[in-house]
């Protein structure tokens, strides 16, 4: 690791040192600030809570938010709960996907809560509804 | 220059909200943010003068104000949607600005605080005992007991932990709650705080609810003067449903693995750092303004048999009139779904409603009758959770929302217990075999020799819906938490509702 990124982690550590179960705030702000969560953070964040590189690993690869490996392409969170797929968003995965044309993950997410005007979806924290095939195109083209 | 009301709540946002704002104030004209009035398939709503317009474009902004729009709905007070419910947890919704601490003020916010404090902890208690308040999360705990628990435990420490993982789809109210009125919820807390002797509050939040978040950090620092000493934070969940089950969620609190504990020791006893927490849902928690304010007798005059006062219901999926409608507890799952709800979007027949969320069970519209209440639905192997209602259309293959149930359960499965993280798995395997018609062949091991006792035969598509069966069964009475417990309603429900569906009436045609 570089010693800019080392020096960052340490202050994402500090900034959150005083708080009771400093754990998950400490991640989120590492996974917002790197993208993802590196064998050399999760050491060190250990080091720095007194706890082993295990537990840190066992918290990491609980969560869904919390990636191992850096994203390479731009995410849109497609909600596939029931409520959605009531409203239909399953007849609309395979358009997403070709839309996507592999340079966009379309990850499923499990509601966003706006459950009587899906199909939903999320890009990072914008929230979009009421989306049938050529909306769900037009924001996958956006991303690409 | 006229004043339009335009709400800020995620779910208007999501329908362009923010474009129409903005389109107004170019137009010249001002522009307030409000709380959102629930009525979401008008979104976004446009109130002018009482008056509402909606759903609204950019585009439709010069007719709203000439007055030459047809998206005019009236005055939006005495639309049949509004004016039917019983509003007492959402009675400012649409009407206030979320983070206005002078327009919480102005509409009774805080009387139910200076209530509590003038009348002492162990009376607040006894209110909310009265009131009849049950845990609107799910389990239906009355909530003052819960708080009389935390009173008498002795620990220099207790919490007030606010659960706010709605992660149930179809349910929304908690967001509602923390974007349109946070206030409510930070006084809700502070009264329970004050009641049980906690000065610490957290509030789980979950990650997909940023809008939410944003909101109540605002909220907390603007209010930290009026309920200190009581101090709220907001915690940020990371993707995981099982942190909707309040020991997941403590251990989540904690910065670890969202496993669940074993229950005892009651979280009331041992619960945040193995002390003293009172862990409520959102609109437990919002409830007690109103109770407190108004009195327990106010709200427990509202409901039926042990289920008292309202529910913020939520109409979803594919529902002409979707939304939130909160009214007493007994309304009928018919009048709510196609009285208020209008039927289906797609205008075909309905023919399951999910109530509860992912774990709740399909009702048939043979069962329209049912109340809503807390052992009405019990009764009939159903829940009503957190007052979710998904509608689903003649299109829905039951048989496939069973197995998504499974596979929901899978992929969420905290691990711990084995009736869970590994029945879930078979659990998908088997209604995949059921609709493949694949019956499940001998393996290697059964057609040894010494396996005297194998089945011989291949298993015939009823032997694989017995097995479905006993494995709801196991995981039902097995399992840990709600998670695994209750997965088998959606898919028990469905497979007895809609046999057909799984291509295995148990009929001639099974048995072949």
């Amino acid at each position: 690791m570089v010693h800019g990124a080392q020096s960052g982690l340490d202050e994402i550590v500090a900034r959150h040192a005083g708080r009771e179960g400093p754990l998950l705030p400490i991640l989120h702000d590492v996974q917002a600030e790197y993208g993802y969560v590196s064998e050399d953070a999760k050491r060190h964040i250990a080091s720095a809570l007194n706890l082993s590189r295990a537990d840190v690993h066992g918290v990491v690869s609980f969560y869904h938010d919390f990636r191992d490996e850096k994203a390479h392409q731009p995410v849109l969170k497609l909600c596939r709960a029931e409520a959605c797929q009531a409203r239909g968003v399953e007849a609309l995965v395979a358009g997403a996907e070709a839309a996507a044309e592999g340079r966009v993950t379309i990850e499923p997410v499990y509601c966003l809560g706006l459950c009587s005007v899906g199909p939903n979806a999320m890009i990072g924290s914008s929230v979009h509804a009421r989306l049938d095939g050529p909306k769900l195109d037009a924001l996958i083209k956006g991303l690409a | 220059m006229v004043t339009v009301r335009i709400s800020d709540d995620a779910l208007a946002i999501a329908c362009g909200a923010d474009q129409v704002a903005a389109a107004f104030a170019r137009a010249g004209h001002a522009v307030e943010r409000v709380s959102s009035w629930g009525m979401q398939w008008l979104e976004p709503l446009v109130e002018i003068d009482g008056m509402g317009f909606g759903p609204a474009t950019a585009d439709d902004v010069a007719a709203i104000i000439d007055g030459s729009s047809p998206l005019g709905i009236g005055r939006i007070e005495d639309h049949p949607f509004i004016a039917g419910q019983q509003r007492l947890t959402f009675a400012r919704a649409g009407k206030t600005r979320p983070t206005s601490l002078e327009d919480y003020a102005a509409t009774g916010g805080w009387k139910g605080l200076e209530r509590a404090r003038a009348i002492g902890g162990a009376a607040t208690i006894e209110e909310v005992i009265a009131s009849g308040l049950r845990g609107r999360g799910g389990a239906g705990f009355p909530t003052g007991i819960k708080w009389r628990t935390v009173a008498g435990a002795a620990a220099a420490q207790k919490y007030i932990v606010c659960n706010a993982d709605e992660g149930d789809s179809a349910t929304f109210a908690d967001r509602m709650v923390m974007e349109g009125d946070p206030y409510m919820l930070i006084e809700g807390m502070a009264i329970a705080g004050f009641a049980v002797g906690a000065d610490k509050g957290y509030i789980y939040v979950r990650s997909e609810y940023p809008h939410a978040i944003a909101k109540l950090e605002t909220a907390i620092k603007a209010s930290a003067h009026i309920v200190a000493p009581f101090d709220v934070e907001v915690r940020v969940g990371a993707g995981a449903y099982v942190c909707g089950e309040e020991t997941s969620l403590l251990n989540s609190l904690e910065g670890k693995r969202g496993e669940v504990r074993a229950k005892p020791p009651i979280p009331a006893l041992e619960g945040l750092f193995g002390q003293p927490t009172i862990v409520n849902n959102v609109l437990s928690l919002a409830a007690v303004p109103y109770i407190m304010a108004e009195g327990a007798k106010a709200y427990a005059d509202y409901g039926m048999g042990r289920s008292r006062g309202t529910m913020p219901i939520q109409l979803a999926g594919n529902i002409k009139h979707g939304g939130l409608y909160e009214t007493a507890f007994g309304i009928s799952l018919g009048a709510l779904v196609n009285e208020i709800g209008g039927g289906t979007q797609s205008g075909r027949p309905i023919k399951a409603v999910q109530v509860g969320g992912p774990l709740g069970a399909y009702l048939h519209p043979d069962q329209f009758e049912i109340p809503f209440d807390y052992e009405a639905y019990a009764a009939v192997d159903a829940l009503i959770g957190h007052g979710g209602i998904t509608v689903f259309d003649d299109t829905a293959d039951m048989a496939g929302m069973a197995r998504f149930a499974m596979e929901f359960c899978a992929v969420e499965s905290c691990g711990k217990c084995t009736p869970c993280r590994i029945g879930s798995i078979r659990g998908r395997e088997l209604i995949e075999r059921i609709l493949d018609r694949a019956p499940r062949r001998r393996d290697v091991v059964e057609t040894l020799p010494q396996m005297h006792n194998a089945k011989t035969a291949p298993r015939a598509l009823e032997d694989e819906i017995a097995l479905l069966e006993d494995l709801c069964e196991t995981m039902k009475f097995g399992s840990l938490c709600a998670l695994g417990g209750f997965t088998p309603y959606p898919v028990m429900s469905a497979l007895k509702h809609w046999p057909e569906d799984f291509g295995a009436v148990r009929t001639a045609e099974a048995a072949e």
